[in-house]
């Protein structure tokens, strides 16, 4: 918990810095999101408030970008990303059973984080390889022929 | 400029003329969904495809700008199919409860579809399903309803500027909302309801709380608000003899908003507290029986004429009203004057800005404010001290932070760290009651530093060297250490104000209602002159007025020295004019004042006072003092909407009708005299509060020639140089800020552009700062200061008639600094015992840090907690204004 805290309060030093950077650019408020979300994580409740304050624009306008662009969380992603492709071919191969698996085996849904934050979960449109449908990856490792009983087998790597 | 052809029909418009501003200019009709006037287009609806030829595709009217030689079709096939499409999209992601929608028959979306024969739509399939949010005390948000045409958070971004909804999320998921899934009633949300006016569907509705009403059975009806002194445009919705709604109109200082006053605190009108028949007390002690009209009148003529017969006119007294008509002021000053004999005719004014009336006629020769508040949108610098605008004076506030967004500076100078300092450049946390010293160090700061507007104050002022000497010893640091601020903030204020190019100053009681009130005024016209900002658009010396009609009952002559438009009692010409125009002669002496008035009835000296629409025993200084004299008073007339605190004493009650419910003009605090119009009849055996005057005039032997309010008026206009142009007639089509002297005059919205009222010159009045009368000392160590807050206007007698706001703000409380807070002890919400010299409330504590250490605020509306038991009655030399802004108190725990 207390590096946690530290690499937030890191976070903030950096944000800072881009604060610093960008608050007088027309459009800026989009590169000091960006910096918020690479060093903390997420842009969460207190981060908006806190950019919102030092930039001087209201909370409105960052919590429109911010559920806008898929770049930005709204909260602090997990130690692992899944992102399961949901594209044509991944689908018609049975995508959608894949995902139901690994929505039921990390008790959330899709665009979540599992509580114990090891997990976050998403959906894509193609990773670019269909001759492998249906397709994941986790992190930047990529999975190929899925199905729902290799599921538990391929999370259990990540679990250690 | 460029001509197009719209429908076959030639025009010609300036350059930016969109088609659709163009098509208007034919009359001829384009619909819109998410099109707002005030605002760049959205082009988000796609209801206003038009074909223009020669274009690839369909164009949106209300984002294209004509062209040379365009040639537009708003009806062609095309373009029908094309508007189809847009509502059986818009239909395939809406709630379509017609049947249950309070908005049914009014909603765009519901006769647009009618209009274009779209019953279903073709693409049924996945909805918005978020839940109903009805947290809010006035109005519900549906977002199965929300067509996504953005009004609502375009208007509460950039127009009411509160920041309150965005849209959030993307593609099919987007959603109306408020930042991270709080629920409007509990966000920073005020109420202010433009987004429901905006809305033009379902999705934002009022609650309909009291009468349940269709948008087909309603009659409008276009008045003036009759909250505060904005004037806001408006028009009540009507059924059955019932105000059941509000909506805003584009009025020009409104431009279609309203605050949450005007919006839902309309209740009070057909509230069953209303006052339907008059009412008297046969018996000192008894109860006060309703009787009728002739009764009542005959009692108080008969009255009046044995006190006056006894003890001379003088030994009777008025208050006029702030809140009723030009009219019945007027009517209410003449029957003191001319049927009575007396000049002791006063209202609430005293007590609020009596000092500006006095300051500034003296520096400039007009008392009111000096620009209108459309010049808002000029105003490049705003000084805002002594007024919590955007709660007391809610769309001047809007427009303050409409102004913030395209770039105006703003500097805000309180004792309290208000919503407007938050989005200030510069903001002064200064002590209660420094004002004087605050404008001098400025000043001085300005005349060292070389930023003075010295050619301006060569040729426009006098008194200069005087009043540079003056401010020689107001150094920064000297100055900082008065107000409690930063030397270097304040240097920096100064050279933001001084360098404008157009700088205002909006000021209030934060100023006025001091022992030192007349000096604080003068210091802003002594800075305003410093740096010429005077007679310039954009720039000024703004005193708010705080009710709907305070500066017409001032300019009505509702004043103990002063006839209508500030002719004064003393001057024989002007009296000589009076006598000849009302065919009666008129007393010499000036009379008593508000405060005057309930001493001299204390001292017995006055035995009879007929109060219309004013409860002092709630809005005057030293509460017990006030009770105890009106208790003393051997025949007090009270004429008022509601049973009063005050009309409780009296011993005749006069049942008097609100706004809704008359004709005539309110002035608004911008000097624009504004139509009042009756939109239902007399609420039970009410009456217009002039005709009323007019019969117990009749009674005292007096006949008025008038006989409807227009007539009224023009009598106004026939003995008042500044009301001398303006009648019904022309304010039916025109907006007037007076001076209006004739009937060809467009009217005045900047004063003193080439000459000032007083004569060619303005005059510098320096004053050294004094200390508040009361300092805080060891046994009283708060600076104690009171004030208003949005939800409730003056004592309550209206406001306090509605559940929402009362639910929100429902009674008392004392706000003071968390260290002060932890040194007695005392947590939010507990009670505390607030007592000063005079008196001793208990209220609720609220711990904030917008008050400093030291100091602690409460709110003066409240009966359950009366402020104004602890109020210092020392009083301005000049104006006689109370010093309700500063006492010392001690804060115990309950």
């Amino acid at each position: 918990m207390a590096n946690e805290n530290n690499a937030r309060a890191e976070g903030f030093k950096e944000l800072d810095k881009a604060i610093a950077q960008w608050k007088d650019v027309p459009g800026g408020i989009l590169p000091i999101m960006q910096a918020a979300q690479a060093t903390i994580g997420c842009v969460d409740e207190e981060v908006q408030n806190y950019i919102s304050e030092a930039v001087n624009v209201p909370v409105t306008t960052i919590y429109g970008i911010a559920t806008f662009y898929s770049l930005f969380t709204l909260e602090p992603s997990g130690k692992h990303t899944i992102n399961i492709c949901l594209g044509t071919a991944c689908y018609v191969r049975g995508a959608q059973q894949v995902l139901d698996k690994l929505e039921a085996e990390l008790g959330v849904e899709v665009g979540r984080t599992t509580a114990d934050g090891l997990f976050t979960l998403n959906a894509m449109r193609c990773i670019g390889c269909c001759g492998l449908a249906p397709a994941m990856m986790i992190d930047h490792d990529v999975y190929g022929k899925c199905t729902a009983d290799k599921i538990p087998e391929i999370l259990a790597k990540y679990r250690v | 400029m460029v001509t197009l052809t719209i429908d076959g029909r030639k025009i010609e418009v300036v350059e930016g003329t969109t088609i659709l501003q163009a098509a208007e200019q034919l009359g001829i009709k384009i619909p819109t969904l998410c099109y707002l006037k005030d605002l760049n287009p959205e082009g988000a609806c796609r209801m206003c495809l038009v074909e223009v030829e020669g274009a690839r595709t369909l164009q949106t009217a209300c984002s294209f700008p004509c062209a040379e030689g365009n040639i537009v079709h708003t009806k062609s096939p095309k373009v029908i199919e094309a508007r189809k499409f847009v509502l059986d999209m818009l239909l395939s992601n809406h709630n379509k409860d017609c049947f249950a929608c309070p908005k049914s028959g009014e909603c765009k979306l519901q006769n647009y579809c009618y209009e274009y024969g779209v019953e279903e739509t073709s693409y049924p399939g996945l909805r918005v399903e978020a839940p109903i949010d009805s947290s809010s005390e006035f109005f519900n948000y549906d977002p199965q309803k929300c067509i996504l045409c953005h009004r609502c958070v375009r208007t509460c971004n950039q127009l009411q500027a509160n920041c309150t909804i965005t849209t959030a999320g993307r593609g099919f998921k987007t959603i109306i909302k408020t930042p991270f899934d709080k629920l409007i009633g509990d966000s920073n949300c005020v109420s202010c309801g433009n987004c429901v006016s905006a809305c033009p569907t379902g999705a934002l509705t009022m609650k309909q709380k009291y009468d349940r009403f269709r948008y087909w059975e309603v009659q409008r009806t276009r008045t003036t608000c009759s909250y505060c002194g904005v004037g806001c445009q408006m028009d009540l919705l009507t059924k059955d003899g019932k105000v059941v709604g509000v909506e805003p109109a584009d009025g020009a200082t409104n431009h279609n908003l309203l605050c949450v006053k005007g919006k839902f605190a309309f209740n009070f009108v057909n509230h069953p507290d209303r006052l339907t028949k008059p009412m008297i007390r046969k018996e000192k002690g008894g109860e006060l029986v309703e009787a009728e009209w002739n009764e009542a009148l005959d009692l108080i003529a008969d009255k009046l004429k044995a006190i006056k017969a006894e003890n001379g006119a003088d030994a009777l007294a008025g208050f006029a009203s702030a809140r009723a008509t030009n009219e019945d002021n007027y009517a209410f000053m003449k029957m003191m004057r001319a049927a009575i004999g007396t000049n002791n005719v006063d209202h609430c004014a005293r007590l609020c800005h009596a000092s500006t009336v006095a300051g500034l006629a003296t520096t400039l020769g007009s008392g009111a404010m000096t620009n209108s508040i459309p010049e808002t949108e000029n105003t490049d610098v705003f000084f805002i001290t002594g007024s919590n605008t955007t709660e007391t004076h809610p769309v001047i506030g809007a427009r303050i932070r409409q102004a913030r967004l395209r770039g105006a500076k703003l500097i805000v100078a309180e004792p309290r760290e208000i919503d407007l300092a938050k989005q200030a450049d510069i903001f002064l946390q200064i002590k209660p009651g420094t004002n004087v010293a605050l404008f001098n160090g400025m000043m001085h700061v300005i005349i060292e530093e070389g930023l003075a507007d010295m050619d301006y104050v060569n040729a426009r002022t006098e008194g200069y060297e005087e009043m540079a000497a003056m401010v020689k010893d107001y150094t920064p640091e000297k100055v900082a250490e008065i107000c409690g601020i930063d030397a270097d903030k304040l240097r920096e204020a100064a050279r933001m104000y001084a360098g404008g190019p157009s700088s205002a100053i909006y000021y209030s009681m934060g100023v006025t209602q001091h022992s030192t009130g007349t000096a604080g005024v003068m210091g802003t016209s002594n800075l305003a002159l410093l740096c010429g900002m005077i007679g310039k658009v954009g720039g000024g010396v703004n005193p708010l007025r705080g009710q709907n009609n305070v500066q017409g009952a001032c300019d009505m002559g509702c004043l103990p020295g002063d006839y209508t438009g500030y002719q004064k009692v003393a001057n024989p010409d002007a009296r000589a004019k009076f006598e000849k125009a009302w065919g009666v002669s008129l007393p010499e002496k000036p009379g008593l004042t508000v405060t005057e008035v309930i001493h001299a009835v204390d001292e017995g000296k006055i035995r009879g006072l007929y109060i219309m629409g004013e409860n002092p025993m709630i809005s005057d200084p030293d509460l017990n003092h006030v009770e105890s004299a009106l208790k003393k008073c051997e025949f007090l007339v009270v004429q008022d909407i509601f049973l009063t605190e005050t009309a409780e004493l009296a011993d005749v009650v006069l049942p008097a009708c609100t706004f809704a419910e008359k004709d005539g003009t309110f002035t608004s605090t911008d000097r624009r005299v504004q139509r009042v119009r009756a939109a239902i009849a007399p609420v039970g055996e009410s009456r217009v509060d002039w005709e009323i005057l007019s019969d117990v005039m009749a009674r005292l032997g007096y006949k008025n020639s008038f006989t409807t309010a227009s007539e009224v008026l023009d009598e106004i206009a026939s003995v008042t140089p500044q009301y001398g142009g303006i009648s019904f007639d022309r304010i039916e089509t025109e907006s007037l800020c007076w001076p209006c002297p004739n009937k060809e005059h467009p009217g005045t919205p900047t004063l003193h552009t080439a000459k000032f009222s007083r004569g060619d010159r303005a005059i510098f009045k320096p004053h050294a700062y004094q200390p508040a009368a009361e300092q805080p000392d060891a046994e009283y160590p708060f600076i104690f200061t009171t004030g208003r807050i949005l939800y409730h206007y003056h004592t309550r007698t209206m406001t306090g008639k509605n559940e929402g706001l009362n639910n929100i703000a429902g009674h008392a409380y004392v706000e003071i600094n968390p260290d002060d807070a932890a040194k007695l002890g005392v947590a939010c919400g507990d009670a505390v015992v607030v007592t000063s010299r005079r008196g001793t409330v208990t209220v609720e504590a609220k711990v904030t840090d917008k008050v400093e250490q030291g100091v602690v605020f409460m709110p003066f509306h409240f009966a359950d907690g009366p402020a104004n038991k602890l109020t210092n009655t020392v009083v301005d030399p000049i104006a006689k204004i109370p010093e309700f802004k500063v006492c010392a108190a001690k804060v115990e725990k309950a």
